[in-house]
């Protein structure tokens, strides 16, 4: 556990959170302060947030605004945990729409049972995450709920963040021609909680990927300014949101399966369950479309970070059909990478 | 990854494609009279299509998807029966995750898991056995479902539980077998076919004797094959030589992996646990004689049947297919997938009419997915 | 049900019961070697066998595999000579 030592006089009693924690009263405040705001310490004593931005008053400038929640089970898994992916969740979604991250809430419905080193370990991480974006948590809410309503702990966080006058990534500005690129390895966040559910029983040495990827999307705007569009390859893989892309924008991709960086133990889980590594999740992996000019700048701009060392490009955008993804196999054949349908369910056949 | 890169080089498979033509060509085969080969195992219906061999090979050969996807052969009152024990509060019910979507007369087993069903996707029945040790207060079932490849598997399990004294494990057994609904198909007079891609991993239990009256009764070649591209392209090209050379041989192209006699054990534990029922019903094909088992009375105590009076005997026999289903013709190679008046349009992944469109071995999932754009219907705007 | 991949055994952790740690490309599960056991089990430490759902089934045959893999590459390697031929040919009378 990283940097969660409860407070030396803690005035929670047991280990475990309760109805009471949740009842409004004098066992709520010592939660919400002893687990969450004597970490996050959220300015101002009110229940919103007063805040302001210069670069929001810019002219050109705009506001965005995310959401997201995060249900993961276990909570804690190999190279991180549900607080850490709630703050890079957060951060990436603001940052594929060309936002600088400024201020994120964070809101939980904890499970009756939950522990409370458990908690401190998630904020914990949300703290030391958001540090690393250079953003806090400036304002949250807590519930607790009955056993059995909710799996340990749900996470709830949303952010606010600025897109600097004259740039404008989406989906929609993607041509034919563009270049598609990942910033690293697919399906290690996948394989990862797959493997640490335990009901396969599989051993391995993977671990989530989770991380925020503001510097690197930075980093590719400086060196490739005509950056179309960049999205992050969370549930349903990297297919889902080349299918995503590809709809939006009317025009039709192709990957090249030789050119998609996994890792060798990611293989072999997909192997050993019958699994596609493109339906895989990913916390920390994004795809972006750069015209065919710019491609090499910016790959030597995320290959030149930590978060995009295993940078690749992986395929181009074609004149159609409109929202057809396909790939040519390693084998030199070629097949449809359709959107996902429901839940990839491991194969036996 | 070794034992499995190599053999999706793509130089050596330029070399097999071009050998492939060349011995159509010879024999004579064009896109308006085909050479018609059966793949019979679902396994290798999903790689032809993951790795696009389809287009790769020549217009001459045309791929007849066979019944070897024992998910897709399931009769629909098989799932209706899972549910019921699954429904049961003490059940514990263990499946492979492939079962989990296909469609039975009121859902599946994934919308009754949904439901509050306590349904658990496992890899292994050895997963399932594990379970039960831990949970002595519950009944541990498990699906038992798959040719030979995997009835082994659960025998081997079986003959466990029965040395451990689990009295909380049973199997709710649906092993079915290949050479049955080969020899029924041959016997169809309106089945034309030119030869046989043979399944890789049901030989290397059964070996590959149990094809030989393919070859001496049909005079059909038949090639047993793996289950990487490249050994699927040197398979065609093994019946392609012997169509040509005018012969009709067993041959093994997966000898790495199959042994000529099969594996001692694994036979040695079917044989002890299990005994073919007098026929068994095949969705697509009706009943087949002596093509499915069952759990012998020496191990009635792990045999769910038993345990829960479902199963043969027990219930209505047929439950009759969705109107407008023809699961059946396209299993039997018939008609193509995109020849079903409901592919992707009253059947698709995610409304399945038929068991073909959920099981990723069925060759309708395995169209949808990896198909291209000729065999999508067009979406109307 | 053909979903098999090749795996390599590297410790026996329960002899009596027949199971063995199995590697497939850096995933470790523990499968039943019931199937290709032999006499002295130490013995199968190292092999490389054919993994389906928790069972190893088949000890993979390292001869029988490069025999394929000749043949295999042999026809590939007669397909690169025969289309270096062709694009020398072509070069020689131009039509390149």
């Amino acid at each position: 556990m990283t940097g969660a030592a409860p407070a030396r006089s803690s005035r929670l009693r047991g280990s475990r959170v309760t109805m009471a924690h949740g009842g409004g009263g004098k066992a709520m405040r010592d939660l919400i302060e002893e687990v969450f705001t004597d970490v996050f310490r959220p300015p101002g004593d009110e229940d919103q947030a007063r805040l302001t931005s210069a670069a929001l008053a810019e002219p050109g400038a705009r506001l965005a605004f995310t959401t997201d929640s995060f249900v993961v089970s276990p909570p804690v898994f190999p190279g991180g945990d549900i607080g850490r992916i709630a703050v890079c969740g957060t951060v990436n979604d603001l940052a594929v729409g060309g936002a600088r991250p400024l201020w994120l809430s964070a809101a939980f419905i904890i499970e009756e049972g939950c522990e409370f080193d458990l908690l401190r370990r998630i904020v914990a991480s949300m703290q030391d995450e958001a540090g690393k974006a250079g953003l806090r948590i400036v304002t949250g809410d807590t519930k607790v709920v009955e056993r059995g309503a909710a799996d340990k702990v749900f996470v709830t966080t949303s952010g606010i963040g600025v897109i600097p006058p004259r740039r404008d990534l989406q989906a929609g500005n993607i041509r034919p021609g563009d270049v598609a690129l990942v910033n690293g390895v697919l399906g290690d966040h996948g394989a990862t909680i797959l493997a640490a559910r335990g009901d396969m029983a599989l051993g391995t040495d993977i671990r989530s990927d989770c991380q925020s990827l503001d510097t690197l999307i930075e980093a590719v705007l400086a060196a490739a300014p005509d950056t179309r569009a960049a999205r992050d390859a969370t549930r349903g893989g990297l297919a889902s949101a080349l299918n995503e892309m590809a709809a939006a924008a009317g025009v039709g991709v192709e990957i090249a399966e030789d050119t998609l960086p996994l890792r060798p133990e990611v293989r072999g889980v997909c192997e050993v369950l019958g699994l596609d590594p493109l339906y895989l999740a990913n916390e920390g992996t994004l795809v972006l479309f750069v015209p065919e000019a710019q491609a090499d700048a910016a790959l030597a701009a995320m290959r030149a970070t930590p978060a995009g060392r295993h940078a690749a490009r992986i395929g181009q955008a074609q004149a159609g059909p409109p929202g057809r993804v396909t790939m040519t196999t390693l084998f030199g054949g070629t097949r449809l990478v359709d959107t996902l349908v429901g839940e990839q369910l491991p194969r036996i056949c | 990854m070794r034992y499995v890169e190599e053999f999706r080089d793509p130089v050596a498979a330029r070399g097999v494609l071009a050998a492939i033509e060349r011995t159509a060509d010879r024999i004579g085969a064009s896109p308006e009279a085909p050479l018609r080969i059966m793949e019979i195992c679902g396994g290798h219906t999903h790689a032809i299509f993951r790795y696009g061999l389809d287009r790769l090979t020549p217009g001459g050969i045309e791929f007849i998807h066979g019944p070897g996807c024992p998910v897709c052969v399931l009769p629909m009152s098989r799932i209706d029966e899972c549910i019921g024990i699954a429904e049961r509060p003490e059940v514990v019910f263990c499946t492979f995750g492939d079962a989990m979507r296909v469609p039975g007369t009121s859902g599946s087993l994934l919308q009754a898991k949904a439901d509050g069903a306590d349904i658990r996707m496992v890899y292994s029945p050895l997963d399932a056995l594990e379970i039960a040790r831990r949970n002595p207060e519950r009944e541990v079932v498990f699906f038992g479902l798959g040719f030979e490849t995997t009835t082994p598997s659960t025998a081997l399990s079986i003959q466990q539980a029965a040395r451990e004294g689990l009295a909380n494990f049973s199997v709710f057994c649906n092993h079915i077998t290949v050479p049955p609904p080969v020899r029924a198909l041959l016997d169809d007079p309106h089945m034309m076919l030119d030869g046989f891609v043979g399944p890789g991993h049901v030989s290397m239990v059964i070996g590959t004797h149990p094809y030989d009256f393919i070859a001496r009764d049909y005079g059909k070649p038949i090639v047993v094959a793996g289950f990487e591209p490249l050994d699927l392209l040197q398979s065609v090209l093994m019946v392609l030589r012997q169509i040509a050379d005018d012969r009709a041989e067993v041959e093994n192209q997966y000898a790495r992996v199959v042994p000529e006699h099969g594996n001692p054990v694994s036979l040695a534990a079917i044989a002890d646990v299990y005994a073919p029922r007098p026929s068994f019903e095949w969705r697509g094909l009706g009943e087949i004689d002596a093509s499915g088992l069952r759990i012998r009375p020496a191990y009635a105590a792990f045999d769910a049947e038993a345990k829960f009076g479902v199963g043969y005997g027990a219930g209505p026999r047929t439950v009759a297919e969705p109107e407008g289903c023809a699961c059946g013709q396209v299993m039997t190679g018939r008609i193509k997938p995109t020849q079903c008046p409901q592919y992707g349009t009253g059947c698709t992944p995610e409304m399945p009419l038929g068991a073909l469109m959920v099981s990723s071995e069925g060759a309708c999932a395995a169209y949808y997915q990896y198909g291209a754009t000729d065999t999508r219907p067009e979406a109307t705007e | 049900m053909c979903l098999g991949i090749p795996g390599q055994i590297t410790e026996i952790t329960d002899p009596d019961r027949l199971m063995a740690l199995a590697d497939i490309s850096g995933v470790r599960r523990e499968v039943s070697v019931a199937c290709i056991a032999t006499p002295d089990l130490a013995e199968l430490v190292g092999e490389w066998a054919l993994i389906h759902v928790g069972f190893a089934m088949s000890v993979i045959d390292a001869d029988e595999a490069e025999k394929t893999l000749i043949a295999l590459r042999g026809l590939g390697e007669a397909q690169e000579t025969l289309e270096a031929m062709a694009e020398g040919r072509s070069a020689l009378e131009g039509t390149q």
